[in-house]
């Protein structure tokens, strides 16, 4: 049920209503900025931009009520998924959008798990969750690491052996417990819980040579040495192999895509209900649909994106690099789960906080 | 207007202030917590009259353990804000009264830079490769030192370090008005230094003290920032409990609960103690 005045006072600042204009909330440095004043220039439409940093801020507007948003960019699972379910936002009526076939029909069904007939979002960019690792440091330590097999974090006989230079894992039930399953070789989206006991079990097993699970203190800590192995976000740890080779240190850090197979994060393009300005949302929405700025903008931040037209338009360095876009054998074992209602939820998050305090 | 409704008037504007900010938001907390989770709802809250999410803070020892947990954390930070904070909090009220303005703003210094920013240089500080074990194996003091960041030390002393102005200011305030000429009298009568603070200063100061610790030790309780960034994976707080039912599990109605609770649990016996200390002030004036 709704209760206004919940809304009106939990609701944060909201942006001004008018016409021509088009209100856009979205991660921090996401768009390429040039193309983005282009789309100003040419179409007349005041665009107001507002970033944020977190999946929860942009979960808490929406869900006080009337954000004043036309468009957002959730990650795909578990927010998107859950902010569907809330029936958050308007179906796209995909006739409006020119640009709409440059998408990728792969990632289009990688998304549809979350998003029946891709209903509600477009994807913008995507990765994978894998292996981040101090080349120097794992050669060290075991000469013919599997750099490129979950064993290297699931396996407690590997995964020792990093204890004394470092190991991060995710801080997430949604990400790290699908993968356990995967290791198992079992649904990495089963929700039976004699299924998530032992995924449980997998990660508890190797709960003692973990330094720490966060899901986003790795960057820094991969980058400074201080940790040598991590499951994370591509992006993240191609963000930490960057920083690394520019300090003077020069750490070599890489990324692999599991070979088991990897889950894919995605952040979704979506017109919430009750946007003030549905007829330039959809302008904005073929905007970002345009191959010119989604390759602009994956350079600008090293994400694929989900628009297979932009690929021919990206430098080699980027398309043909396996960890940004990985060869089509590795795409073949890419997973997305399901959300689960909200008893298989409070489920996860309660097995996970077990894992991690023992509590 | 007579000084008694201009008086009136005065007190009328905390009171305002109070029940819009306090008391208001209070009441829509209890009204959530009292509903059910409804997730494919804007907001996510059924409302109505349902008891049930207490009722599940006390079948779950994990609410129970993080409350318990938080506490023992928060207390033993407010001790360690205390050692450190007294003896700083003596030395600038026995200051010349020209030199106390600048060691007053070199305690309130911290606070001109982000909190956040703060925290994180502990992290620079404290990690493997950080200044401090940088320092041990340039000296040659330990080749092999352990880590702090990531242990119950590392939010320790987070805690301690942010929250030490919050000590120092009431305990300065008292002991700044405490008369000298006690002491002196003390000293007169044959009291040592040592039993002259423990039988004078100390008595005197304890308003100062209670004002410090309560100032620590309620935030710390709910801290979720310092242990999220500096502690480990196994330290388990209340905060980080609450966050996890409000962004995870996206259930309003039982992050409500546990907020109510915790509220409820320290305001209590905090006002409980408080109503001791007037009493006890008004018998002894």
């Amino acid at each position: 049920m709704r209760f206004s005045l919940l809304a009106v006072l939990v609701s944060f600042a909201t942006p001004a209503f008018g016409q021509g204009q088009v209100n856009v909330y979205n991660w921090s440095d996401y768009i390429d900025p040039v193309q983005l004043k282009d789309f100003g220039k040419q179409t007349g439409i005041k665009v107001n931009y507002t970033t944020y940093d977190s999946n929860e801020i942009l979960d808490a507007k929406l869900k006080s009520g009337q954000s004043g948003y036309d468009i957002v960019v959730p990650t795909a699972s578990p927010f998107f998924v859950r902010q569907i379910a809330a029936k958050l936002y308007q179906p796209l009526d995909k006739l409006r959008l020119r640009n709409y076939q440059n998408l990728d029909a792969d990632t289009m069904a990688l998304l549809g798990k979350y998003d029946a007939d891709n209903r509600y979002g477009i994807p913008w960019m995507w990765g994978t969750i894998g292996i981040g690792y101090n080349a120097t440091e794992i050669r060290k330590r075991m000469n013919n690491a599997p750099v490129d097999s979950l064993r290297m974090i699931f396996d407690p006989a590997t995964v020792s052996r990093f204890t004394d230079c470092g190991v991060m894992i995710l801080d997430s039930a949604t990400d790290v417990l699908p993968a356990a399953l995967k290791y198992l070789y079992l649904d990495p989206d089963s929700k039976k819980p004699e299924d998530l006991a032992k995924a449980a079990k997998v990660v508890d097993a190797v709960r003692p040579y973990i330094r720490k699970f966060h899901s986003s203190e790795y960057i820094n800590a991969l980058a400074g040495g201080d940790i040598c192995l991590a499951f994370g976000y591509s992006g993240d740890i191609l963000q930490a192999k960057d920083r690394a080779a520019a300090a003077p240190e020069k750490r070599v850090i890489n990324y692999n895509v599991p070979n088991e197979g990897a889950m894919v994060w995605m952040d979704v393009a979506a017109i919430p209900k009750g946007a003030p300005n549905i007829d330039n949302a959809y302008r904005f929405l073929d905007f970002m649909l345009d191959p010119k700025v989604a390759a602009a903008s994956s350079t600008l931040t090293n994400y694929a994106n989900g628009n297979a037209a932009a690929t021919p338009l990206l430098a080699k360095s980027m398309s043909g690099n396996k960890s940004i876009y990985p060869n089509a054998d590795a795409r073949s074992h890419f997973y997305t789960i399901t959300a689960g209602n909200a008893a298989e939820v409070r489920e996860r998050t309660r097995l996970w906080t077990a894992i991690k305090t023992g509590q | 207007m007579s000084s008694k409704t201009s008086l009136r008037a005065v007190i009328a504007v905390p009171y305002a202030w109070l029940a819009v900010f306090f008391l208001l938001p209070f009441a829509l907390v209890l009204a959530i917590a009292l509903g059910t989770n409804d997730p494919d709802s804007v907001p996510p809250v059924a409302l109505g009259f349902s008891l049930e999410n207490f009722a599940r803070l006390f079948t779950d020892k994990l609410y129970v353990a993080a409350w318990l947990s938080s506490l023992r954390i928060a207390a033993v930070s407010t001790l360690g804000c205390l050692l450190l904070g007294y003896p700083m909090a003596y030395a600038i009220a026995r200051a010349t009264p020209a030199r106390r303005p600048l060691l007053l703003m070199l305690v309130v210094l911290p606070f001109w830079t982000s909190f956040l920013i703060r925290v994180y240089a502990w992290i620079g500080l404290l990690s493997e490769n950080g200044m401090l074990n940088q320092f041990l194996r340039w000296s040659g003091l330990s080749d092999h030192p352990g880590t702090i960041l990531g242990t119950e030390w590392a939010v320790h002393l987070g805690i301690i370090y942010a929250y030490l102005p919050f000590m120092v200011l009431p305990l300065y305030a008292t002991l700044e008005k405490l008369d000298v000429s006690l002491l002196e009298a003390a000293s007169d009568l044959g009291a040592k230094p040592i039993a002259a603070f423990l039988t004078v200063t100390l008595p005197l100061s304890l308003p100062g003290i209670v004002a410090g610790c309560l100032l620590v030790f309620i935030p710390a309780v709910g801290e979720f920032v310092i242990p999220d960034l500096l502690g480990g994976t196994r330290t388990l707080m209340i905060g980080k409990v609450l966050w996890d039912e409000f962004f995870t599990n996206s259930d309003w109605p039982l992050a409500s609960a546990v907020a109510i609770c915790l509220l409820v649990l320290l305001v209590g016996p905090i006002a409980l103690f408080q109503r001791q200390q007037a009493k006890s002030l008004e018998r002894a004036e």
